[in-house]
């Protein structure tokens, strides 16, 4: 099975024009992820809200539409990567699929669920007709609920496909589960916003879905919360996400009907009437909790930490790892505070996008990040600053 | 005096300055016992042995070669397959063999903090009184290092269902060549800045020295039941795999033997396998009491409908162990039918097997040698063991070229040169084969990142362009080589 359209040499051809004109590009998928990252002021404009259609997969035809695109989806100085599309491959037996970056995530999502399987790690949809694409569902290296129990959006990540700085098409990975030859340049590009690649093609390790799902909930404070989600998660329950927000402790078990029933039975609690509603809600930051404007933060602690003491709301998922802090306190609050819990903090959407919008670095790391990039991109063309001001 | 004793006698007096006089090794008498790592037939007597005791010590060691330029090979408990701790004869073999200590283990996050020197199941025995225990379990976790198994990125038989090293490891301390110490990750369940630990584990030392390791801890199963079904063809064996699979079931282990390899293991260990069956499955289901259960029989009928001769399911825990036993002896019970034998690593997509194991069979008997093959069928990763004798002239080279050979079938087929066991300096001719010039270099270029000197472990892992072309691999364009002004380390 392979569809789509693969336009490999087009954006290989716009890159070595870029690196002989010197001219720094912003790789651009849907645009779905704009407020993400760093928004430095010498980069290119955000480019304007798109208002074209996610592509459409029909597996039983083996092919892909062809996405509607606007001419005006994207600014001359972008790069869209979204023409870059389709299924390479698909096997369910082997738990693997490969698509270029351009793909709707939608669609991948949609083509998995057809054969009882899934993206294990629940990425999260920033979209407003849930456009995201796979290439910046990676780039980002976003993950939702499912996370502590299931695996990030990094670890299913098999091999890659990456044009580089340099213009260069290279390999690295491949398509089989356990790959240990040569460094783990795939994995480096989870998260990387870019800044090291554009990502080209990705294969990635499915699951099966569970056949069935239950989610408990409890009324507690937030310290009792942190201790029951963690010492739930040091027993063999069949976890599959754990947060807390108000006073209530949201807890959902997944696998087969005897075993999620059996869990239900030994955790207590009430049964939540709409659980598929409430995960979707918190991964795609549409719970009440993130309808504001208020600068929010992605706080990550170990998972058992005490409550953080910064004055704002918070939501925590991820049984306690990645905690959602709504403030208007200063960068250096967050940070001191964050940091004194052994933990790292990234102004998630709002605030200050020129500044420091990701966890500062140690000199000895920062050191290190402006050699790869040097290595990768050694012209500095790829989304120059998105990450950090220097890389 | 020669220029080469002199350089030895400054190096030693230097390194005695930094270390106690005992943990500075140059007497051959006491270097012998490094010469080798578990790949035994590449061996090499390294100018200095250190075995510093602190991270101080470490970063005074490497600063001091950082600055006379010496080369450095990182080293655990030598237990790798592949020669990644093949020491250098001009250059310092750094044992981290005294950093034994676990450090904490958090049993309310879950996450265990140790020296790189700790036997990789002793964290799993630390963590046991607590119900948890550390997933990946690699045939050698008795003896091997987590300090090793992450530079390895080791897996083992639970890889599929728990994942690798590198799905594990949440937080490494790094000592760069220069001394620098890194501190990547931590207790968190990710980090700021580029994905670094990705990176690191599975780098085979040429990145940076391990001193420190935050893993993640798992509660153990409820429950782990084991199946083992006979087939009387291989080919329907590795159907079968693909038919759980479908199912919707991701078995904790599933590992596939072959008929020889089910003869070595039954006369070594006596686990009660059928030694007239082509090939065995051992499928072991773990998780909740019920999910278990439920899993159990949906299996048994898949096993049976994909023409299993005999399913059998362990009737407890010590024949579920039983079973486990002849698996887990299935190298050292190869061992004993021959002189020698050579262990090879592809991975493979899972369906490809059938063609694969033909024409390993058909190679077998090119090569005149015999094959028996344990595979980690779940997630593919297929290890052909070459039954030789290093004591008939010519038969190594043989055993070495037809482990050449399947390492390519394995390419070919879409598939990988190692799944587990690294590069080292074993696979490194395959390395040209699986990757094209621009990749190696940007391979290199990663090197140069982190150690532009190119002193740690130097001539491993990732084969210069100049030795793809001598391995007769690289694509030569017009007669020349991509990247002559390449740096070569």
């Amino acid at each position: 099975m392979s569809t789509g359209v693969d336009m490999g040499a087009v954006l290989q051809a716009k890159v070595l024009d870029a690196v002989t004109q010197r001219t720094p590009l912003r790789i651009v998928g849907r645009n779905t992820k704009a407020f993400y990252g760093r928004a430095p002021s010498d980069a290119p404009g955000v480019a304007s809200p798109t208002t074209c259609m996610a592509a459409q997969v029909s597996p039983e035809a083996g092919c892909w539409k062809r996405p509607a695109l606007t001419d005006t989806f994207v600014a001359d100085e972008d790069l869209s990567i979204a023409r870059h599309y389709g299924v390479v491959s698909y096997e369910p037996t082997e738990l693997v699929i490969t698509a270029r970056a351009g793909s709707s995530l939608a669609d991948i999502e949609a083509l998995l669920a057809a054969h009882g399987q899934m993206l294990p790690f629940e990425p999260p949809y920033f979209g407003v007709h849930g456009e995201d694409t796979l290439g910046g569902m990676i780039a980002c290296g976003l993950s939702g609920p499912r996370r502590p129990y299931a695996g990030s959006v990094r670890d299913m990540v098999l091999g890659m496909k990456v044009l580089t700085g340099k213009g260069e098409i290279l390999q690295f990975g491949g398509q089989v589960m356990k790959n240990v030859a040569g460094f783990d340049v795939s994995r480096l590009m989870v998260g990387a916003l870019g800044t090291l690649g554009i990502l080209l093609e990705m294969s990635l390790k499915v699951l099966p879905r569970a056949t069935s799902d239950a989610t408990r909930v409890f009324s507690c404070n937030v310290g009792d919360a942190i201790s029951r989600m963690n010492a739930w998660a040091g027993q063999p329950f069949p976890l599959s996400a754990a947060m807390f927000y108000d006073g209530q402790l949201y807890v959902r078990l997944s696998g087969g009907s005897a075993s999620v029933s059996e869990a239900c039975r030994k955790l207590g609690g009430e049964s939540h009437a709409d659980s598929d509603g409430l995960w979707a809600s918190v991964r795609n930051h549409k719970h009440v909790f993130f309808h504001d404007d208020t600068p929010l933060w992605r706080v990550c602690v170990p998972q058992a930490a005490p409550p953080v003491n910064i004055p704002g709301a918070w939501l925590l998922d991820w049984g306690g790892a990645q905690r959602w802090l709504k403030t208007s306190t200063t960068d250096d609050v967050v940070r001191e505070q964050t940091m004194a819990a052994k933990g790292h903090a990234m102004l998630f959407r709002g605030g200050n996008r020129q500044g420091q919008v990701f966890h500062p670095l140690s000199p000895a790391l920062v050191t290190l990040h402006r050699r790869l990039k040097a290595e990768f991109d050694p012209h500095g063309i790829l989304n120059r600053g998105r990450m950090y001001a220097d890389a | 005096m020669t220029t080469a004793v002199f350089y030895k006698q400054e190096l030693v007096a230097d390194l005695r300055r930094i270390l106690p006089a005992d943990a500075v090794l140059c007497d051959a008498e006491d270097t012998r016992p490094y010469e080798c790592d578990g790949l035994s037939a590449y061996r090499e007597l390294p100018l200095v042995v250190c075995l510093p005791q602190t991270i101080e010590q470490v970063q005074a060691v490497l600063h001091l070669c950082y600055n006379m330029q010496v080369p450095v090979v990182a080293r655990g408990a030598g237990t790798g397959l592949s020669g990644g701790a093949l020491p250098l004869k001009n250059g310092v073999l750094l044992s981290l063999a005294k950093f034994m200590r676990i450090l904490e283990i958090d049993t309310a996050n879950r996450v265990a903090r140790v020296q790189p020197g700790v036997r990789n199941l002793a964290i799993s025995q630390a963590a046991a009184p607590y119900g948890l225990y550390y997933a990946p379990d690699p045939s050698s976790q008795i003896a091997c290092t987590i300090g090793g198994n992450v530079a390895e990125n080791s897996g083992g038989v639970h890889c599929l269902k728990y994942g690798l090293t590198v799905h594990n490891v949440l937080g490494l301390k790094v000592l760069t060549m220069d001394g620098e110490l890194l501190e990547i990750g931590g207790a968190t369940l990710d980090s700021p800045g580029y994905d670094l630990l990705a990176l690191m584990t599975g780098s085979e030392g040429l990145l940076g020295v391990i001193v420190e390791v935050t893993v993640k801890l798992l509660p153990k199963p409820e429950r782990a039941q084991v199946i083992l079904a006979s087939f009387d063809d291989v080919v329907k064996a590795g159907a079968a795999v693909g038919d759980i699979i479908s199912a919707g079931i991701i078995p904790g282990g599933l590992e596939m033997m072959d008929n020889p390899a089910i003869r070595a293991a039954e006369a070594f260990v006596h686990a009660g396998y059928p030694v007239d069956a082509a090939a065995i499955l051992l499928c072991e289901l773990d998780g909740t009491n019920e999910e278990v259960s439920e899993q159990i029989l949906r299996v048994r009928e898949l096993l049976q409908a994909a023409g299993a001769t005999q399913v059998r399911t362990a009737s407890d825990d010590v024949e579920r162990l039983k079973f486990w036993a002849g698996r887990k002896a299935a190298f050292p019970a190869v061992g004993r039918l021959s002189p020698d034998y050579y262990c090879m690593d592809g991975t493979i997509p899972r369906k490809r097997l059938p063609e694969v194991l033909k024409r390993i069979a058909e190679l077998s008997v090119e090569y005149q040698l015999p094959v028996a093959n344990v595979f980690h069928a779940g997630d593919g990763n297929l290890h052909p063991l070459i039954l030789y004798d290093a004591n008939n002239p010519g038969e190594l080279e043989r055993t070495e070229e037809f482990g050449g050979k399947i390492l390519e079938l394995c390419i070919a087929v879409g598939g990988t040169i190692t799944g587990e066991h690294g590069v080292g300096v074993e696979k490194i001719g395959q390395m040209c084969v699986q990757f094209a010039p621009q990749e190696l270099a940007q391979f290199h270029a990663v090197k140069h990142a982190f150690d532009p000197q190119g002193l740690l472990n130097p001539g491993k892992a990732v084969p210069t362009l100049h030795r793809c072309a001598e391995f007769g691999a690289m694509h030569v364009h017009k007669g020349t080589l991509p990247f002559p002004d390449l740096e070569r380390f």
